[in-house]
């Protein structure tokens, strides 16, 4: 087994540390660095729980190791409220009841940031095909949907 | 789970890789996305006790038209390529076959050449590559050399590398002007891996079909090509009634084993089916303004 040094930029802060090889970089985020807000479902890349943003792109942190993710810029669910305002996704989801348990929500909040980002436009099939990447067991996926095409309406307005 | 514990290396360019492979014997692997090879790890199916990691070697990282073909190198990410202007022009039945692999997280993590090198016969690079044809780049601590597509594949998760080895990356051999593509898979469920799926491309210069590649996944040990369905294609007109008769030969001598996600009969069938549709999208797209 071997460790590693490695140097990532998460939310915004730089932080090097050491991790062994077989760290999980979703691991790497919860236990070494406290960032429990990156969920662990099926750790094999399924399910979409563990999603976070590398330079801005999702990808699932169960299936990618800590010492794969040194030089990265990382985004974690923590980045979306540092202060005490929710972000605007965040409130659609509230508002729409996008969630229920909330196991899924830090995953399906950060693709449909990503999902936005790409087109601040989308449509509904678009919503719908873009979060097929991650599973909910509560919502039947529909008031997700609603909540991500309000949140794009917000934060369109928002830039306008 | 969580993965079994290994050494990671981290090879600077192919030469390095292949240096490290040499050195560290049959137990290390070649990590690039990882994306079927760290599932397998926390699922303890694979336990290797060295993963060389290519990504940062700047020389594996290329993709683009190349001679007249598309070359991907072995860290290029299957996102990347599928979204590329080039990939479409010359070779969109790759790009097809990626958009139905995984999820969109997972393809900007996943690689082409990892998905190729991996050769699971279920996937859908494997089997574009194959319809379309090429060459895979593989180098060792002697040296180079080239492997054609045809010859790549030997068995279940089993390719014709050497130990020692690793694909640099493959080229996807260009179709003329005239030739139409088909990708087709049938999945049980949105999120789960095909059960059967069929990669086609036609050619003909008006008329008469003139050139044809029909391959099919999930149903053998490899990507399957199937010789007797193109040369019923070839010299035929683009109709129904020969798409009908070369996806009957396509699925007439197949024996795919039965899972809890379809029996061979099934399976069978969906290749029949699946075949033939994949050749009407082809003709469509072979008439249309190349």
């Amino acid at each position: 087994m071997s460790t590693h040094d490695i140097t990532v930029t998460i939310n915004g802060a730089t932080t090097s540390a050491s991790v062994e090889a077989r760290r999980s970089l979703a691991d790497f985020l919860r236990h070494d660095l406290g960032l429990v807000g990156t969920h662990i479902g099926c750790e094999q890349g399924a399910c979409g729980a563990c999603t976070v943003l590398i330079g801005g792109r999702s990808v699932r942190s169960c299936i990618m190791f800590a010492v794969q993710a040194d030089g990265a810029e990382i985004q974690t669910v923590e980045s979306l409220a540092p202060g005490a305002d929710m972000h605007p996704l965040q409130e659609a989801f509230r508002r729409h009841q996008g969630l229920q348990c909330g196991f899924c929500t830090p995953g399906m909040l950060l693709r449909s940031l990503e999902l936005i980002n790409d087109n601040p436009d989308l449509t509904a099939e678009e919503a719908r095909e873009g979060i097929s990447s991650n599973m909910c067991r509560c919502t039947g996926y529909q008031y997700i949907v609603d909540a991500v095409l309000d949140a794009a309406a917000e934060m369109r307005a928002e830039e306008g | 789970m969580k993965s079994p514990p290994f050494e990671y290396h981290r090879a600077g360019s192919a030469a390095e890789a292949a240096g490290l492979l040499g050195e560290l014997g049959f137990d290390a692997r070649i990590l690039a996305g990882g994306q079927s090879l760290i599932p397998l790890m926390n699922l303890r199916l694979a336990a290797p006790a060295h993963l060389v990691d290519i990504t940062h070697a700047p020389d594996l990282a290329g993709c683009g038209a190349n001679g007249g073909g598309l070359h991907i190198g072995a860290s290029a990410r299957q996102r990347t390529v599928e979204l590329r202007a080039d990939t479409l022009a010359i070779a969109p039945v790759l790009a097809d076959a990626i958009s139905n692999a995984g999820q969109v997280p997972v393809r900007h993590q996943g690689t082409v050449v990892g998905s190729i090198a991996h050769a699971d016969p279920s996937a859908e690079m494997p089997a574009a590559f194959k319809a379309q044809g090429g060459t895979v780049t593989a180098q060792g601590t002697g040296g180079g050399r080239e492997i054609a597509s045809e010859d790549f594949f030997e068995g279940y998760f089993t390719t014709a590398l050497e130990e020692g080895e690793l694909v640099t990356g493959v080229t996807v051999d260009a179709w003329p002007a005239g030739t139409g593509h088909g990708f087709l898979e049938f999945s049980v469920t949105a999120e789960s891996w095909p059960i059967a799926l069929s990669a086609v491309l036609i050619h003909s210069s008006g008329g008469a079909i003139d050139r044809a590649s029909v391959v099919l996944g999930g149903v053998a040990e490899v990507p399957l090509r199937r010789p007797e369905a193109e040369a019923i294609l070839v010299g035929a007109e683009p109709t129904v009634e020969a798409f009908e008769a070369a996806a009957e030969a396509a699925a007439a001598d197949i024996e795919p084993l039965s899972d809890s996600f379809g029996s061979g009969a099934y399976r069978k069938k969906l290749a029949r089916v699946l075949t033939r549709r994949a050749l009407t999208a082809a003709a469509e797209r072979a008439g249309g303004e190349a």
